[in-house]
């Protein structure tokens, strides 16, 4: 019975042990990405190659979940709104819900899922077939080249999906508040301009997608770059990527949300 | 050993290193004199490729050294580190070309990345890089699209695209059909006398090997057993150097996995364990 204990004690300690560890590896080479981003500045050609795959090949997703997100909301709003006869506020329920929640986090996870994924498969690949350690031969640091890059870009990328989220929900929830239930575009848009606040929810919207720009890219680049060098390795970190990133991205939303409305 | 150790390019000296407690070296030493080729051979597993890892400093030995051009390479900044790879080239066991970019800009990699030369300029040396190679025809294709043979030999223009004063080949003819296995090693001669270069292959491919190299270092369980020309090597009554020269089953290397029990035993415990479970 005590060894078993013991045994348990000792498994639990090796798993904290070995967590603890990783998490400050990971930080250093957090750190090691920000020292060697010199070359996705200087040369930002890198960059933008990195934005058009992990961003520009991620709208489609981005765009038709914006839509639909939006439209759900119009649907789910007037058939709450018109219970107590404020309709009109429609416009201002579906903008608000994009801008300050849903567009950044639905856009995160989608993100993680469409551009997390493939950023890990990739440098993992990469380094299954032993083409980072070809790099390191080449004397070309592969965090500067490979590495540094593709963070960047993602946290380029992912604001801008975010806005674009946003916009399509509303032009969404647009489409069925007024167009099909017949609010009034008028009220819907002027009382939207009047409530939503540039600094307060626009710019908190922003800074919220961009945390979890940091947060996807950080951990999609680890993943790969520290995933074994096989087959199973590879997928193990693929997945990995979208579940740690993806509740890192709600355990962030909900500290960020905690310090930024705190109803003031 | 083949030279005074003044002239050699690659001076190794009781190099050990493990795994954390796994021994992979014990007690290395050898040397590669300047316009040679030099093969280490032996089975897979006893330390080659972690030999040529040691050298271009991707791996930090446990004990001893190994010097590169007179330098220490443990021992180098990172910068340092650096600036000597950029005089080394290698050959990695599949090649391993840059996926996403197309066999002319994989030999362009290094003249884009370590020098300002202007385009045009780059186009003509890459071509001249590939024209060595016989892949001239090639540069549009993309790294998918090649054989194996031909993905070695891609590999090997971008090893070279910078001349380096030191080749690695790790495994160059594993997977190679005879052809392409004649060809490569052609090539791995010819540049080496062509750019004045020292070369180093890492293989267990001893017939095709032993025709272009100059000198050879067989290596078992992480120690040196055998050196000497490849006529001394053809002509090596040492048991473990005619196993593997004549590629007999059976000898030094046992072909049976070790195990604690004997046949019989092993048999019979087996029965045992299946009987009691029913």
């Amino acid at each position: 019975m005590a060894k078993r204990l013991v045994a348990m004690l000792t498994n639990l300690g090796n798993r904290v042990t070995s967590a603890a560890w990783r998490l400050g590896f990971a930080s250093r080479f957090f750190l090691m990405i920000l020292v060697h981003s010199g070359t996705s500045l200087r040369r930002f050609h890198l960059t933008i190659r990195e934005i058009y795959f992990a961003g520009a090949l991620s709208l489609i997703i981005i765009l038709v979940s914006g839509l639909f997100v939006g439209m759900v909301l119009g649907l789910q709003g007037y058939d709450t709104l018109q219970r107590y006869g404020s309709a009109e506020a429609l416009g201002v329920l579906v903008s608000l819900s994009l801008v300050r929640e849903l567009g950044p986090v639905v856009s995160a996870l989608l993100f993680a899922s469409r551009a997390g994924s493939a950023i890990t498969a990739e440098i993992g690949l990469m380094k299954a077939t032993e083409q980072l350690s070809a790099m390191e031969m080449m004397a070309v640091n592969p965090i500067a080249r490979v590495v540094a890059p593709r963070f960047w870009a993602g946290v380029v990328s992912m604001p801008l999906l975010a806005a674009l989220f946003s916009a399509m929900g509303i032009f969404g929830g647009y489409l069925v508040g007024v167009k099909l239930i017949g609010v009034d575009e008028g009220s819907f848009w002027s009382q939207m301009q009047a409530s939503v606040d540039f600094r307060e929810d626009i710019i908190n919207g922003v800074i919220k997608s961009f945390v979890f720009g940091v947060i996807i890219s950080w951990i999609a680049v680890f993943e790969g770059y520290d995933s074994e060098p096989t087959a199973e390795g590879v997928s193990g970190a693929t997945t990995r990527t979208v579940v740690t990133s993806s509740l890192a991205v709600l355990a962030a939303d909900f500290i960020l949300t905690a310090f930024m409305f705190r109803g003031a | 050993m083949i030279s005074p150790s003044s002239d050699s390019l690659v001076k190794i000296s009781n190099l050990s290193f493990a795994y954390a407690s796994r021994p992979v070296l014990t007690g290395i030493n050898m040397e590669i004199p300047r316009g040679k080729v030099v093969a280490i051979m032996g089975a897979s597993g006893c330390g080659k490729t972690t030999t040529l890892r040691l050298i271009g400093g991707q791996i930090k030995p446990t004990s001893g050294e190994v010097r590169v051009d007179g330098k220490v390479v443990h021992q180098m900044s990172s910068d340092g580190l650096y600036q000597l790879r950029r005089r080394m080239g290698m050959l990695f066991q599949f090649g391993a070309l840059f996926t996403d970019m197309s066999v002319f800009d994989n030999v362009a990699f290094q003249m884009r990345e370590h020098t300002d030369l202007p385009e045009d300029l780059i186009n003509d040396l890459v071509l001249m890089k590939l024209n060595a190679v016989g892949l001239r025809g090639a540069h549009d294709l993309m790294p998918s699209e090649l054989s194996g043979g031909m993905a070695r030999r891609v590999a090997l223009a971008r090893a070279i695209a910078l001349d380096p004063m030191l080749m690695m080949y790790d495994e160059p003819f594993a997977g190679l059909d005879p052809i392409s296995m004649g060809i490569v090693g052609d090539l791995i001669r010819k540049l080496n006398d062509a750019l004045g270069a020292s070369s180093i292959i890492v293989t267990h491919d001893v017939q095709e090997s032993l025709k272009i190299v100059d000198y050879v270092y067989f290596v078992s369980e992480g120690k040196v057993v055998a050196e000497g020309t490849p006529e001394e090597i053809k002509a090596s009554k040492a048991a473990y150097v005619h196993q593997f020269v004549w590629g007999e089953a059976d000898g030094p290397v046992p072909f049976h996995y070790p195990t604690s029990q004997s046949y019989g035993e092993e048999i019979m415990t087996q029965s045992a364990k299946a009987a009691s479970r029913g």
